[in-house]
This record gives structure tokens, C-alpha cells and sequence, in this order.
């Protein structure tokens, strides 16, 4: 009981420290409470009939999404705003990133401007790193190439814990093309840390090599992998499915998108094999009858709703730590 | 008249099984004399106690980058860097801009390297038009005009109907190909070991059978043609393998492995640290134990830099568009000492068979030795001495090294060529202690 008592306490004083968010791996459990904490704080804002607060009046933000996105680009958009910075929105369209400038310069131009915050949507692996190693903004990782999203990851956690009151000790099972997703990547560093059981799901073409591994690196259990999913269903709190691109096919990664729905695709028959309260997750935007069917996407079990409610309530509380500002508790009192 | 006394250094000539303390008379810019004690008579001394004197190093596998990419690196910048680095030959790769196709790009690079006055460049000349893998180019010509070999570096010859025809009639030459061993289809798109890293970084891997079967089939076709294939920079512990099993059957075949891939693993890239992006990527410690195995059991014949200069914004750029390469020619005696002799796989004298023996034969050169008669291409090192590599201050154009600040034992105290002592070492290093 001491020991439980100590841990919460050690919980609650915990500080952010980090100057960027660049992803899971690199967080230890306790911030990452942090963060699943400053978001239940902020989630009531948005319910608000004036939706904001001044937390982050006079900061300046940047969405510079060198990859196109709707969804994530939009909620970092209105966090910023419902915390009243100033926010920015860059996109390859009409700008210098489709005139061969380099990445580098790009943000040595926006660091000239004085901004505070660098939100990095990028198609290929380690940019916010890149970015975050010579700038003085902070830099928020929304997406790099295949290696980590942690902000999608934060409100999948945020998700699971407000629907299941815990993430400790369930069974999550990750369905669809993992090689290739950065959802799947934090949420594996992101469910581990916090004591989820994560099973990986998907055709051998689809599993990176050595992904058994991930996870296991604080003496975790890392992560099951099956590749039959039968068993990835049965006994799992949390289904997560992946989007399957269309462009996997010319890879031959799938033989067909049919192919892979009739051995992968989430069908009402197939969840009779869950567990009664299992939760549907999906990070979009759903491929409706592949990896989905409508039936269960739009379903009793479906949070994926819910999910793009606390992303941005996530984002604020992510946004609100990178930017070094003082504790909303601190500010009220 | 006697020009030049190397005197009280360590002499170590593997080719004549010498190792003891000896004085080396220069004369004319030949090796005149090697004796226990030979009298100054006049001639400049250089005192090389404490000093190995060794023939000098001969790199298979330099990319100076002229034509086309003089920004990257120049002729004289690259030579200036070699003899920093102890290399008094090095064998200029054919992917420059002109590509060394056509005799013209040989006659150029010959000139220049003629003005500049320090290493001897051999060149490497294309196996295809381009090196595009399409159309041979004309071997007699390039042979006539120099070329020492002939490879489409940087790319494979992928056509496995090209690479046959290609060593039946390198055949008429007695001269290697040699093969970037890498199947484009299998590497494609990757930008690192394809293993638990690439899993972690989410980036695209190259598994080692990318290389292995290039490797396989290329075996398998100078057993049918008789051919002479070397293979370029060897990654993998597959590769090795396979090339031990041929040499045993009699097989034609001779190949090399970098500096880097002997010292580091695909741990090196840590968070997507481009320093350490190189093609073929580094991969595991099991690999790089297999070819320092190779080294000691004959498999692998030599040591080459790889040296692949790029510019700093280049390189500082995302992972998937940096390009592949570090900078090689100043830190491969220092990497080799700390990896290969300091641990006791390889003594001074095997090291200087792969520096410097062997290279010279696959690439059919007079140098290599300390043999009476030849001309003089000597290099001193000290054995003992630590230095802290500094990029920043390396004579090459390419300042990027995964061995930046990494503490290394062993560095080149002089080189001589004929009568001229051409590099003292200084520069390319800061001295840490002592």
C-alpha cells in the first residue's frame, strides 16, 4: 500500500522536461500519465459554450504538414486555438516545400519569424528529429513516414482509459498493415509502457521484422504476434484496425484488397468471436468494407467517434506541455 | 647520390616476410637499399624511430567525384586527403558526371591527378554505357587508356545476361569486374539494415539477401565464363560465406570490406544519425564479426575505403533523402588499428597485407612492397599515437564521419613518395593526450 501510495504521489509531482514531443519510445510511463492527466483537465473546455482559455496567449504556432492530412492537421488546429495561440498553417500546395527548399531552411525561415511551436507532419522517418535537434521551437511529431505518431497514440491510451477506466492489464490487438504504420509503432511503446497485453495482427507481409521485440526494451513483455485473426479477436479488450492503403497492393504486400478483407477484414460475424464489451478503435480515415465493414465501424462497439473528441483534447494538453507554460492547477490557484 | 634515409623505424613488408628494425635508402625515387644500418652519406634522414615503415596503402575503392560533383569533392582534395590517410594509390570509382565510359573521362582524370601530384589515381572504368546496365562499353579501350578495372559502382550490373557476357570478354584482359552486389529490386527503397532497427525507426530495409544473391548468382557466372568478379564492399555474414566456398573450389574471385563495416553495426544509426548512412548498409554484429572472420581466414583479401564524400547539406537532411556515403580515406588506418590489431585479430603485418599487398595485386600494380628497385611509395605510421577524429579538420571535401569524435590509436606520421616526404600527417586529427 506505501509503495502504491509513493508511485501516485510521484505520479502527480511528475514535470514535463522535454522541450519536443517526437514520440513514445522516448517517454518514460510517468509522463505519459502526465499527458493522459493535462488532457482530462482540458477536455472540458471544448464543452464549454465559449470554447476557450488563455493558456497559450502570445505563443505562435506552426502546422507544418509536408504530407497532406485533414483530420490531425484540423484538431491541432482548433487545440491551438482553444487555447488562444496564434497558429499558422503550412502545406506543400502554393509554398517553398514544393520548390526544392530543404527541410533545414524551411525552418531556419520559420525560426526567423519567431514561432514558438513546430507541429511536423512528414512522409518520411525522423523529420521532427531532424527539425527538433537544431531548432529552438519546440517540435511536435504529428506523423513521421512510418516511425511514430505519438499524438494519435496519447488519445488512443486517453480513449481506452476513459471507456475501460484503465489500460493496465487489457489485451489490445493491432489488425492490419503494420509494417508500414506509425500508429501502430506508438501505440505498441505507448499500450506497453502502461501495462496493456499488445498483440500485432496481419499478413507476414504486413509484420516488420523483429516487431516480437518492440516494446520489451524497459523489461517489458514486448508484443504477440499472430497472424490469424481468430486469435487476435478472441480475448481482446481493444480491436485497433489499420487503415490498408491501396498502394500495398502494387507492392505486392496483399494479393488483392478483396483477399485481404475475406482473411482480415472486421465483419459482424467475426466479432461474435469477441469478448461482449469490446471496444472498436480506428485511427482513419476507415476503408469501409476492407478492413471495416460498415456494420461495425458505425456499430454499438465503435469509439472511433470519440477517438477525434479526445485528440484534441490530447493535442491542447500536449501543445500546453511542450510550450513550457505553467500548470493549469497552479494558474487557478 | 643517395636523396632520402628512413632511419630506426620498423619495417614491415609483408610481401618479402620483413619485420624488424631497418633503415630504407631512397634513391632517385626508388627503394635503393634495406639494411640494418645504413650510413646518411649525405642523404636528407628522416628519423622513424618508434615509426612503422610500410609500403604505401593502395585504396580499390575511392570516389573523387570529378567530373560533375567538384562541390562534393576535387581530384587534388581527394588526393590530399589519401596521403593524409596514408594512401599513396587509390582506384577512382566510375560514377562521376561524365561517367568514366569513354577514354576521354580516363585521360582527364589522369591529367589532373598528374597536376596535383600526390597519390597515384588508377582508374576504375564503367562495365555499361553510363552505367546504366544497357550497352558494354568498349574494355579494350578503357584498358588501353589505364583502367585498372572496370565496374558500374553505385549501381550493380543487375542484367545477369550483361554480367555474363561481361567477364567472358574481360577474359581477353586478365582484369577483375567489379560487382556492386545488390538486387535493385530487393533493395528498393531501403535505407538501412532491414532488422529490429529499421522495425524500430520505422524506415525501409535492405536485407542482407539483397546483397547475397547478387553475390550467389555472380559466383555462379564466372564459374560458367571463367571470369574474374570482386566484389565491392561485402556487408553480410551470407556473402562471406558464399565467396569462401568458391575460393575453396578454385573459383576466380576476390572481393573487399570498408573500414566502417568492420567497426560499426546498424546501432550506429542510433536516431536517425545520416552519418551512418551508408550503401551497403551496416547490419549486425553477427555480420561484422563474420567479415572480420573473413579478413583472418583469407576470404576477404582487402581493405577499402569506400570513401564516398557528399556535402554537409546533403547529408543533414532527413534519413530516406540523404544520400548514401561518409568520408573514409582519413579515418581507415585509425578504424582498422582500433578494430582489427588493438583486439588481436590481425597483426600489424596482415593489416598491411590488406591495406596494401593485396589491393596492389587485384588491381595488377607495382606497388604494395618495399622491393628493391621499385618506386618508392612509403608510408610511416605511429603505432601508438591517439588522436580524436575531428571532420571538420580533414583535407577531404567531405566532412561527414560516423567516427566523429571517437577516439582512435594509430595514425599516418608521414608519407613519402620517391624523393618528397608529400604528407605529415597533421590535420586530419587533433591530438588528444600526451
Amino acid at each position: 500500500m506505501a509503495a502504491i501510495a509513493a508511485t501516485d504521489r510521484a505520479t502527480q509531482t511528475a514535470r514535463w522536461t522535454k522541450k519536443d514531443l517526437l514520440g513514445l519510445r522516448e517517454l518514460t510511463a510517468e509522463e505519459i500519465r502526465l499527458i493522459l492527466q493535462t488532457a482530462e483537465s482540458f477536455r472540458e473546455i471544448s464543452l464549454r459554450p465559449i470554447k476557450k482559455v488563455p493558456a497559450l496567449r502570445g505563443k505562435t504556432v506552426v502546422n507544418l504538414f509536408f504530407e497532406p492530412s485533414t483530420r490531425t492537421r484540423i484538431s491541432f488546429e482548433l487545440a491551438a486555438k482553444r487555447l488562444s495561440a496564434d497558429i499558422v498553417n503550412i502545406s506543400p500546395q502554393g509554398s517553398s516545400l514544393s520548390k526544392g527548399e530543404t527541410v533545414l531552411d524551411t525552418v531556419r525561415n520559420l525560426e526567423a519569424l519567431k514561432v514558438d511551436i513546430l507541429v511536423i507532419r512528414h512522409a518520411a522517418a525522423g523529420v521532427p528529429h531532424l527539425v527538433a535537434r537544431r531548432a529552438n521551437a519546440s517540435v511536435i511529431n504529428a506523423g513521421d513516414g512510418a516511425h511514430e505518431h505519438p499524438t494519435q497514440a496519447l488519445l488512443d491510451c486517453f480513449t481506452i482509459q476513459e471507456k475501460k477506466g484503465r489500460v493496465e492489464g487489457l489485451n489490445v490487438s493491432i489488425i492490419g498493415d503494420i509494417a508500414h504504420s506509425r500508429v501502430a509503432r506508438s501505440n505498441i511503446w505507448g499500450l506497453t509502457k502502461l501495462g496493456a497485453r499488445v498483440t500485432v495482427c496481419g499478413p507476414p507481409t504486413l509484420m516488420p521484422p523483429q516487431i516480437e521485440q518492440l516494446g520489451s526494451a524497459d523489461g517489458g513483455a514486448g508484443v504477440t504476434v499472430t497472424h490469424e485473426l481468430a486469435s487476435a479477436i478472441r480475448g481482446a479488450d481493444v480491436l485497433m484496425l489499420l487503415r490498408i492503403q491501396h498502394e500495398r497492393q502494387e507492392a505486392m504486400l496483399v494479393p488483392s484488397l478483396r483477399e485481404y478483407r475475406l482473411r482480415y477484414g472486421i465483419t459482424r460475424e467475426r466479432l461474435t468471436l469477441a469478448k461482449p464489451d469490446v471496444l472498436i478503435m480506428h485511427p482513419g480515415p476507415v476503408n469501409r468494407g476492407v478492413e471495416l465493414d460498415s456494420s461495425v465501424a458505425d456499430g454499438p462497439y465503435s469509439v472511433i467517434l470519440d477517438q477525434v473528441t479526445n485528440g484534441l483534447a490530447v493535442r491542447m494538453a500536449v501543445l500546453y506541455l511542450v510550450s513550457g507554460a505553467p500548470k493549469v492547477e497552479e494558474e487557478e490557484g | 647520390m643517395a636523396t632520402l634515409l628512413i632511419r630506426g623505424g620498423r619495417v614491415i613488408d609483408p610481401a618479402s616476410r620483413r619485420d624488424g628494425r631497418f633503415d630504407v635508402l631512397v634513391d632517385h625515387g626508388k627503394i635503393a637499399d634495406i639494411q640494418p644500418a645504413i650510413s646518411a652519406n649525405g642523404a636528407k634522414t628522416i628519423d622513424a624511430t618508434g615509426k612503422l615503415v610500410v609500403p604505401g596503402f593502395v585504396d580499390l575503392h575511392t570516389h573523387l567525384r570529378q567530373p560533375g560533383r567538384e562541390d562534393k569533392e576535387t581530384i587534388e582534395s581527394g588526393c590530399t586527403a589519401a596521403v593524409r590517410g596514408g594512401f599513396t594509390t587509390i582506384c577512382a570509382m566510375p560514377n562521376t558526371s561524365p561517367a568514366v565510359d569513354h577514354r576521354g573521362v580516363v585521360d582527364l582524370i589522369h591529367q589532373e591527378a598528374q597536376r596535383v601530384g600526390l597519390a597515384s589515381v588508377q582508374v576504375v572504368g564503367a562495365i555499361t554505357k553510363g552505367r546504366e546496365g544497357r550497352e558494354l562499353t568498349d574494355f579494350g579501350e578503357l584498358f588501353e587508356a589505364g583502367c585498372v578495372a572496370l565496374s558500374d559502382d553505385g549501381n550493380p550490373v543487375a542484367d545477369g545476361f550483361l554480367m555474363r557476357r561481361a567477364l567472358e570478354y574481360a577474359r581477353l584482359f586478365d582484369r577483375p569486374l567489379i560487382q556492386h552486389a545488390e538486387d535493385p529490386a530487393l533493395a528498393a527503397g531501403g535505407v538501412m539494415h532491414e532488422g529490429l532497427i529499421s522495425t524500430t525507426l520505422g524506415l525501409h530495409g535492405i536485407p542482407s539477401e539483397a546483397e547475397s544473391v547478387m553475390v550467389a548468382r555472380d559466383l555462379a557466372l564466372a564459374e560458367l565464363t571463367g571470369g574474374w568478379v570482386h566484389f565491392a564492399h561485402l556487408s553480410c555474414a551470407q556473402s562471406v560465406g558464399l565467396i569462401r566456398q568458391a575460393k575453396r573450389r578454385g573459383l576466380r574471385v576476390t572481393c573487399e570490406v570498408t573500414p566502417h563495416h568492420l567497426a560499426l553495426t546498424h546501432e550506429a544509426i542510433g536516431e536517425f544519425d545520416t552519418r551512418a548512412k551508408v550503401n551497403p548498409p551496416l547490419r549486425t554484429e553477427a555480420d561484422r564479426e563474420a567479415l572480420i572472420e573473413g579478413l583472418r581466414d583469407g576470404t576477404i583479401d582487402c581493405i577499402a575505403t569506400d570513401h564516398a564524400p557528399h556535402t554537409d547539406w546533403e547529408k543533414e537532411a532527413d534519413f530516406d533523402s540523404a544520400p548514401f556515403g561518409i568520408s573514409g580515406l582519413e579515418t581507415a588506418l585509425g578504424v582498422c588499428v582500433e578494430t582489427l590489431v588493438t583486439p588481436g585479430a590481425l597483426t600489424w603485418s596482415q593489416l598491411i597485407e590488406k591495406l596494401s599487398v593485396n589491393p596492389a595485386k587485384i588491381a595488377g600494380l607495382e606497388g604494395g612492397t618495399l622491393s628493391l628497385g621499385t618506386l618508392a611509395a612509403i608510408t610511416l605510421v605511429d603505432p601508438e599515437a591517439r588522436w580524436t577524429v575531428d571532420p571538420m579538420a580533414f583535407a577531404s571535401k567531405g566532412k561527414c564521419s560516423p567516427f566523429a569524435g571517437q577516439g582512435l590509436t594509430g595514425r599516418v606520421a608521414a608519407v613519402i613518395l620517391g624523393d618528397r616526404v608529400v604528407s605529415g600527417g597533421e590535420g586530419a586529427s587533433k591530438n588528444s593526450g600526451g
